[in-house]
């Protein structure tokens, strides 16, 4: 079985998968029921200012059939006093040393206010801080949250308060409602973050309600975005993980950094860590499932990396994160293209209708293997559909939408022309990116026929 | 007569297939592929445009559904209940390759309940072109075939000899399948589309042939089949000797007023019923939930010829029916004009008779006694001979000859249902589909000799 433990700029857990803050982690009972059930640590739900919460809070998102894919939510951080927090937190630290216990806080923007409130959770016996930059609801407004996050200024001289006062390490987590992802986690590694966690919820209208006109969620007749997470954000957060991966100045300081958005199953999970995240924030699921999920996730975890042939989830961490490349870096000869395996087939079309309407034109439906008119066939023999492979562009979608395992397979056939990249094209031949003429010259010269 | 609770009645008289709740027809609607040029689509005898209609289930736009499937099946509450869906449409849905097919015809049903809970008139009719159809037989194909006129606009009455119209929806099928609400609701739609629908009225007795075809543009006969014929064995008038569908259309009537009503019906308590088909499968089921001790099916070929389909086949026999293959009713006995018994004779696949199938032969000297105070006899229908001829049309086998279009060798009648179906299944979706087609060859004729007359 291999070793699940990680080591997260100096704070252990035994395994990667820790309680996002969030409500699973407000309090102290139920934080001591998910050490009990196997997580590896917590994020302690957000601690700051004094909050008022609204009724109702959630709104879900459910998408055939399937609930809460997503969850916008509208909570605030914790609306118990600070030093019952601060109770607690030691009582669960106290009870369980092996565990990972991260502290969220969010106060005002003032340095004294901070110094206090770092003295006060390192008294705690946590392990480290997570710095909420990301609430994108209630708090934001009072310029804290993501109106921090959102300016790169604030949230390093922020980060820099807090490095100077702490002892432990403190991780600044960033939200996605911004552009480019890289100058917040640039702006925080400035202020000297220890570690960086992503993503926090991303601002959501999660419905309308059709017979009422309300907000989902409504709170007495209104609504507003709320922060939105669950399975549905996956993407991404994989997508930032991998823009901040990239930044100079994580790889420099070895900036770690903690991935959350989505995380559902240990396939998730094994993305994540894929990409680079050493530990691993989970939130929405174990609202949807509650705290059993753990054992899902780390039986699955452990059993692929056994099969992985990894001793340790130190092997696979950002072991698929060279592979994330800007565009203008990917071979343009490379190709491949679509096969159906009729046997497999179970004759639903849906490729056929995808690639005829929806993409290039390069799947045909046939009967008794001729090419037929779908509109106007009125036979009893059933529809194949058949590749023109000479056509086809290799776009994955009818392999997308085909519904049978293993049935139509995107094979990759040998290249047609040398290997060239968009940026080496546009390095040695830059007329040819910039005028059409030229590039249908190049085409030619090249051999490239356009479907 | 049965002493059942109203409990036990409501058990075994309700429908087999529960209704879906909204959230299960979400669930299974949002499992269909929406396959492009779907199978399911083409196994339909009405072409319903499943997927489209299943694709609005998933998005709760259920009136839109409802509307896409009555726009091919009037008959479509009917169907969603009594088609053999594993047959047809679930049949072909490509799920059922390796996992399980889309309950196509529950998700109908739930369609078709949203629409008529909700009243609405799915169409509006078009406005009067002046043209005057005759429907004679109320059933499901004569039904569809008015429907679809009135909604291009004809005048469409309909002559039904039954004191209610609906047919074999109304009369034939068994409560657990079809409730008889479900069959004059859905007549009650087609006179809302402007149909005059006229009960007690038989063309031969009450309005000759001659009449309607002067008083008419067009006439339409779908008249089902006929009385069940005599078994023409000694006995069979004694007290206790019924047939099936008398026996069957009992219990609807029955059920129309309540199901505590079913309890006012004879049942015996050994009962024998003559023929496999699935008529004789539902008299079968109804005696013995009705709570007669033992019902025997007796059938004279093989349990492979049996006509009834073969999921009615596991289905009565997990209801404790009994089968007795290879065996010839030859007499009813009784005793002070009551059945006591159904004489048999044993009998042996002999050589091929006209229509392929081994013919049976007795058995000299096989003779037993299958003793049973009720005899259904479920052996067919006669054909409506007469009635064609009063029309003079041209007969193939006892069925109305007619062509592609469904048009008799009189021009002005076209004709559906059962009494044209001398070939293929007599299913109510496929006398639904007559109807369609011949409402579309009488529009694309009247519709031309419209216009020449202008």
């Amino acid at each position: 079985m291999a070793d699940l433990s990680i080591d997260f700029c100096g704070v252990k857990s035994p395994n990667p998968f820790w309680l996002a803050s969030a409500p699973p982690s407000n309090t102290a009972y139920q934080v001591n029921k998910a050490f009990e059930y196997g997580w590896g640590g917590a994020v302690w739900k957000t601690i700051g200012t004094p909050v008022l919460n609204v009724s109702s809070r959630y709104g879900g998102l459910e998408l055939g059939g399937q609930k809460l894919l997503a969850i916008n939510n509208i909570e605030l951080i914790s609306d118990r006093p600070l030093d019952v927090n601060l109770r607690e937190i030691a009582e669960v630290k106290r009870l369980w040393p092996d565990r990972a216990m991260v502290v969220s806080a969010m106060f005002e923007s003032d340095p004294k206010v901070w110094a206090d409130a770092v003295a006060r959770i390192e008294d705690t016996g946590a392990d480290a801080i997570e710095l909420n930059y990301g609430c994108p609801h209630g708090m934001s407004e009072r310029g804290m949250g993501s109106a921090v996050g959102q300016v790169p200024e604030y949230c390093t001289m922020i980060t820099e308060w807090v490095t100077s006062a702490a002892s432990i390490p403190v991780i600044v987590k960033l939200t996605p409602n911004i552009t480019d992802i890289k100058a917040p986690a640039r702006a925080a590694i400035d202020g000297y973050a220890n570690a960086l966690s992503l993503i926090n919820t991303i601002n959501s209208v999660v419905g309308v309600d059709l017979d009422s006109f309300q907000l989902r969620p409504n709170v007495g007749g209104k609504g507003g975005h709320g922060g939105y997470a669950g399975p549905a954000v996956k993407p991404i957060a994989l997508s930032m993980l991998s823009e901040v991966m990239q930044l100079p100045e994580t790889q420099r300081f070895q900036v770690p950094i903690s991935g959350m958005g989505g995380i559902q199953t240990w396939r998730d999970a094994a993305e994540f860590l894929l990409l680079g995240a050493s530990s691993l924030q989970v939130c929405t699921a174990v609202m949807h499932y509650g705290f059993r999920l753990i054992e899902e996730l780390t039986d699955g975890l452990s059993n692929w990396l056994d099969d992985k042939g990894a001793a340790s989830i130190q092997e696979v961490i950002g072991a698929a994160a060279p592979r994330y490349s800007p565009f203008n870096q990917l071979d343009l000869s490379y190709k491949v293209v679509a096969r159906i395996d009729e046997a497999k087939c179970i004759n639903c079309n849906l490729c056929f209708v995808a690639c005829d309407e929806g993409a290039h034109q390069c799947i045909d439906l046939t009967a008794n293997g001729a090419k037929i008119d779908p509109a106007a066939y009125s036979g009893v023999a059933k529809t194949q559909p058949v590749v023109r492979e000479d056509d086809c562009v290799g776009c994955n979608l009818c392999s997308l939408v085909c519904p049978v395992d293993g049935c139509i397979t995107m094979i990759e056939v040998p290249p047609e022309r040398e290997s060239v990249t968009w940026g080496e094209i546009t390095q040695e031949r830059p007329e040819v990116t910039l005028e059409w003429d030229k590039m249908e010259r190049y085409r030619e010269e090249k051999g490239i026929e356009i479907h | 007569m049965t002493r059942l609770s109203l409990e036990v009645l409501e058990e075994k008289f309700s429908e087999l297939k529960p209704p879906m709740t909204a959230r299960e027809a979400r669930v299974e609607a949002n499992r269909c592929l929406y396959c492009f040029d779907a199978p399911c689509i083409r196994a339909c005898p009405t072409h319903i445009d499943v997927p489209t209609f299943i694709r609005k289930i998933s998005t709760d736009n259920l009136t839109g559904a409802a509307v896409t499937i009555l726009e091919a099946n009037l008959m479509a509450a009917t169907c969603a209940r009594v088609c053999p869906v594993e047959e047809l449409c679930e049949g072909a849905c490509v799920l059922g390759g390796d996992h399980k097919p889309i309950e196509i015809g529950r998700l109908q049903r739930h369609a078709m309940d949203h629409i008529y809970d909700k009243q609405k008139l799915p169409f509006t009719p078009a406005p009067s072109n002046g043209l005057r159809v005759a429907v004679v037989g109320a059933g499901p194909a004569g039904l569809s075939c008015a429907g679809e006129l009135a909604k291009r606009g004809y005048a469409v009455t309909i002559l039904e000899k039954n004191p209610l119209p609906g047919g074999l929806s109304t009369y034939g099928i068994v409560v657990m399948r079809e409730p008889i609400r479900v069959a004059l609701e859905e007549v009650a739609l087609i006179e809302a589309l402007g149909v005059e629908v006229r009960t007690g009225v038989e063309v031969g007795r009450d309005v000759s042939a001659n009449q309607l075809l002067t008083d008419f543009d067009a006439v339409f006969l779908s008249v089902g089949m006929g009385s069940v014929p005599h078994l023409g064995i000694p006995g069979e008038d004694l007290e206790g000797v019924t047939e099936a569908l008398s026996f069957i259309a009992e219990t609807k009537l029955a059920e129309k007023d309540g199901l505590e009503h079913l309890r006012e019906l004879p049942v015996g308590r050994f009962v024998t019923v003559i023929g496999a088909g699935n008529t004789a499968i539902d008299a079968a089921t109804i005696a013995k939930r009705l709570g007669a001790e033992r019902v025997t099916i007796i059938y004279r070929r093989g349990e492979g010829e049996m006509p009834a389909y073969d999921f009615e086949y596991t289905f009565i026999k997990n209801e404790g029916v009994e089968f007795r293959f290879f065996s010839q009713p030859v007499g009813v006995v009784g005793e002070n004009g009551r059945v006591t018994g159904l004489e048999c004779l044993r009998v042996e696949p002999g050589p091929p008779g006209p229509d392929g199938r081994a013919l049976p032969q007795a058995v000299p000297g096989s003779a037993f006694i299958i003793p049973c105070d009720q005899v259904i006899k479920a052996i067919g229908q006669e054909k409506r001979v007469d009635l064609f001829a009063h029309f003079g049309l041209e007969q193939e086998r006892g069925y109305v000859k007619v062509d592609a279009d469904l048009r008799t060798t009189n021009p002005k009648v076209f004709a559906g249902g059962d009494c044209v179906r001398a070939t293929g299944d007599a299913m109510t979706v496929t006398a639904t589909q007559d109807g369609k087609v011949a409402a579309r060859g009488i529009h694309a004729w009247l519709g031309d000799n419209a216009l020449a007359a202008d």
